[in-house]
């Protein structure tokens, strides 16, 4: 009879606990203002609207290849939705290691009814990637710091001046958009770069480009320390994403101004990983549902000038969640920002990410 | 009782064979006590060193991925120099398209791209281009359309070169080597890296462990001489900084160390430095060796400070007596009591010293980082493990044969702890 009473008891415990046990959800993604972006557009909502999803923010995607890499060799995926530059997302999808995706029935359609293949367009580049920004990495200068009776630097070819510009730098510890900057700034012409950069002989320019500064370069990793190394005067002048650089100066008001010429455009979205179990990968595909609709895109330009990736979005990005400033003119597509841009080529870098990596991290420690 | 006959314990058997028996009992019992111990070390200690081992050996990804193709090049000469005939480019196809709808061929390109840079890139590119081969037709051309780096023998040399089970090729690249089609060379001049590294781990553990020495022997000196209150104030001066997280420490001296920091501040303010040509603290050597050394300064001064607390002062005092100036007092009657100290702490402080990554890699910069650094990088960036797991290997064997030479020189029963 008290045997019973317990059981019963223990077993209502069971069966009310049940709902209160969140089902926890790892995102991956860059941390710092982008993050903070993200958690105020999108997990803040989703949480609020699914009361069952407990959302863990990872800081790793500036590695999350070689991590997914490694999960798929231990059998044992931890992630469930993972945040990735284009590039990124052609590599993993030809790997297997994320999983295909088909945008118009696992997408939202568009607020003005267009498809979802029609609304993202271009931006889908990969069956893998749900496409969610347009970025650029670009510079920002210490106004402070430019020296007397000189013009502030304009973009990315003043980095290579250290006569005009003297002082440290900081780049980002990866071949991508440097060595495209090291032969643009050397006198290769806009269209040569990538064909140059196939061959032995262009490597070794931009590489010789980049020795040219070497000594006066501190490497960065994570997406907060170029903004870091800004704030604390460390360096003269950073590449960074520009979203980074947007937070630094308006919501900041640190003393450092952008440098647009010669922005890197590149794109940002989810990747799924492949072989989740069935019960996560129908939670992370709710997930990029919601969060990929037109007006959770539209809801993260107000938080960081990072352009949406719908073409519906443009139209309902106003103004600064907080500071009430107008978000246009700082996005990295405004036509008045940078003189020239370059157009990350990602499939590109989709296949020649592993031979530059080698060469430049070895090049990095000679 | 003649000399033959057993003796025979109380229970009737020889006395022998009953002492054997209880103390076979207790050697069961002593392997059973330490038996959780061993299995731990065994599990977590020896195990994953020698499946470190065995990673850098390891090399089945080839074989497994193009199992036609490298039957098929067994009759291929690398040294003719000749791109491989029409059987070997079926094979490849053959291969490739089952590797392509396994998605295995890019790990395959990554595998290769270790030895040979661009391998990637091919595997990648070929895999697009395999689906819309004609079987039929002449493979040969249709492989050079897709890539003509094809055509390259080296290309197949790699290839070749790495079609057995197991292979030298991560020990011979952690040496800066490579095995080309005449045997063992040496690499490209631009890929020479690794023997600069170990050099310069060697060097910067060296100086750090010389810093700690010169900075600790005081130290240890007066903790072991002052009175007991205000040595052990000062004492607790030494542990607070090995209570605090290695992390904090480390961040701690990059606000010191930058050049906008707290150091150059104050020498720019007293006048020393100009606003202009601060020093330069951080992200390089520099930045390594005084970071490392205040993080490892109580490996030194703890075994240092257990030693000279066993000196007796009367010792010195007897010297004095005896007309010996301060200097002669310490080194030659203090100084030699207090080497197997020396020797303790140097010891720990190398050996810590030449594994270190996170405060290398924090404020190390590039010219301050250590081959530890470059392992690190391999096993979570690049996902080399078999390179990374040679490099290791190497610096295991370093650090023994380093030990063998301490052993010869200060010798090992001279080193204490206390």
């Amino acid at each position: 009879m008290k045997l019973n009473k317990l059981m019963l008891g223990a077993g209502v415990l069971a069966v009310s606990a049940a709902p209160l046990m969140a089902q926890d959800m790892t995102i991956v993604s860059w941390g710092g203002a982008y993050s903070a972006s993200q958690q105020n557009a999108y997990h803040d909502p989703y949480m609020a609207a699914n009361p069952g999803v407990n959302i863990i923010n990872d800081e790793s995607s500036p590695e999350a290849v070689a991590k997914l890499r490694a999960m798929a060799e231990a059998g044992n995926t931890t992630w469930d939705v993972v945040d990735v530059e284009a590039a990124d997302a052609i590599r993993l999808c030809d790997e297997g290691l994320a999983m295909e995706i088909d945008a118009d029935s696992q997408l939202a359609n568009g607020d003005d009814g267009s498809t979802a293949t029609a609304d993202f367009g271009d931006m889908l580049v990969s069956a893998c990637f749900i496409p969610q920004i347009v970025f650029s990495t670009t510079f920002g200068y210490r106004t402070d710091m430019v020296p007397a009776g000189t013009d502030a630097p304009t973009g990315a070819c003043d980095v290579f001046d250290l006569e005009t510009y003297p002082g440290k730098r900081a780049l980002n510890k990866r071949p991508i958009a440097n060595m495209e900057w090291a032969l643009i700034c050397d006198g290769v012409a806009y269209d040569d770069v990538y064909d140059m950069l196939e061959t032995d002989e262009g490597q070794a320019r931009a590489f010789a480009k980049l020795d040219t500064i070497k000594d006066e370069t501190i490497w960065w990793s994570a997406s907060a320390e170029p903004v870091q190394l800004l704030a604390d005067g460390e360096v003269f002048m950073a590449s960074a994403y520009n979203g980074r650089l947007f937070s630094m100066i308006a919501e900041q008001g640190q003393p450092v101004g952008m440098a647009w010429n010669w922005q890197m455009f590149d794109l940002d979205g989810w990747i799924i990983p492949a072989n989740l179990s069935d019960e996560r990968r129908q939670a992370a595909l709710d997930y990029v549902y919601f969060a990929t609709d037109t007006q959770r895109l539209a809801d993260q330009a107000k938080f960081i000038s990072y352009g949406p990736a719908r073409a519906s979005s443009a139209p309902l990005v106003g103004q600064h969640a907080t500071l009430g400033i107008e978000m246009g003119p700082h996005m990295p597509t405004d036509p008045n920002n940078a003189e020239n841009t370059f157009v990350n080529n990602y499939s590109w870098w989709a296949d020649y990410r592993d031979d530059l990596d080698a060469k430049f991290q070895a090049w990095l420690v000679k | 009782m003649s000399d033959s006959s057993p003796v025979i314990a109380a229970d009737g058997r020889p006395l022998k064979a009953s002492l054997n028996r209880a103390l076979r009992r207790q050697k069961i019992r002593a392997l059973l006590l330490i038996a959780p111990l061993l299995l731990f070390v065994l599990i977590t200690f020896i195990a994953p060193i020698a499946d470190m081992l065995f990673r850098s050996v390891e090399n089945d990804i080839v074989s497994n991925t193009l199992p036609r193709t490298v039957v098929a090049l067994d009759g291929w000469d690398a040294a003719s120099g000749e791109t491989p005939d029409e059987v070997i480019f079926a094979a490849l196809a053959a291969d490739l398209a089952e590797a392509v709808s396994a998605k295995r061929h890019t790990q395959l390109g990554t595998r290769l791209n270790y030895e040979l840079s661009g391998m990637s890139s091919l595997f990648r590119k070929t895999g697009r281009g395999v689906k819309k081969l004609d079987m039929d037709a002449p493979l040969r051309e249709q492989f050079l359309e897709i890539e003509e780096d094809w055509a390259d023998p080296e290309i197949w040399n790699t290839i070749k070169a790495n079609s057995s089970k197991y292979t030298a090729g991560y020990f011979l690249n952690a040496v800066d080597l490579q095995m080309g089609p005449d045997g063992i060379e040496a690499r490209p001049e631009n890929q020479r890296i690794y023997i600069m590294l170990f050099g310069r781990t060697i060097f910067l553990s060296v100086s750090i462990t010389l810093s700690c020495f010169l900075l600790g022997y005081p130290i240890a000196f007066l903790l072991a001489n002052l009175k007991a209150r205000t040595s052990n104030i000062l004492m607790i001066l030494v542990l607070l900084p090995f209570w605090t997280s290695l992390l904090v420490r480390t961040s701690a001296w990059k606000v010191l160390l930058q050049q906008q920091g707290v150091i150059n501040d104050t020498l720019v303010w007293i006048g020393l430095v100009a606003d202009d040509n601060r020093l330069e603290l951080i992200n390089n050597q520099t930045g390594t060796i005084i970071a490392m050394t205040h993080i490892l300064l109580p490996f030194m001064i703890l075994p240092l400070y257990s030693v000279m607390k066993t000196i007796p002062i009367t010792y010195v005092r007897a010297a004095k007596s005896l007309g010996a100036t301060n200097w002669t007092t310490f080194w030659r009657v203090y100084f030699p009591q207090s080497v197997p100290g020396i020797g303790a702490g140097s010891i720990l402080v190398f050996i810590l010293a030449i594994g270190y990554y996170i405060t290398p890699a924090l404020v190390g910069g590039t010219s301050g980082t250590f081959i530890s650094n470059r392992i690190a990088y391999h096993i979570s960036s690049s996902l080399n493990w078999g390179l990374g797991a040679a490099l290791g290997a190497i610096l295991l064997a370093l650090v023994l044969v380093l030990y063998g030479l301490y052993d010869k020189i200060v010798g090992i029963d001279n080193v204490k702890l206390g």
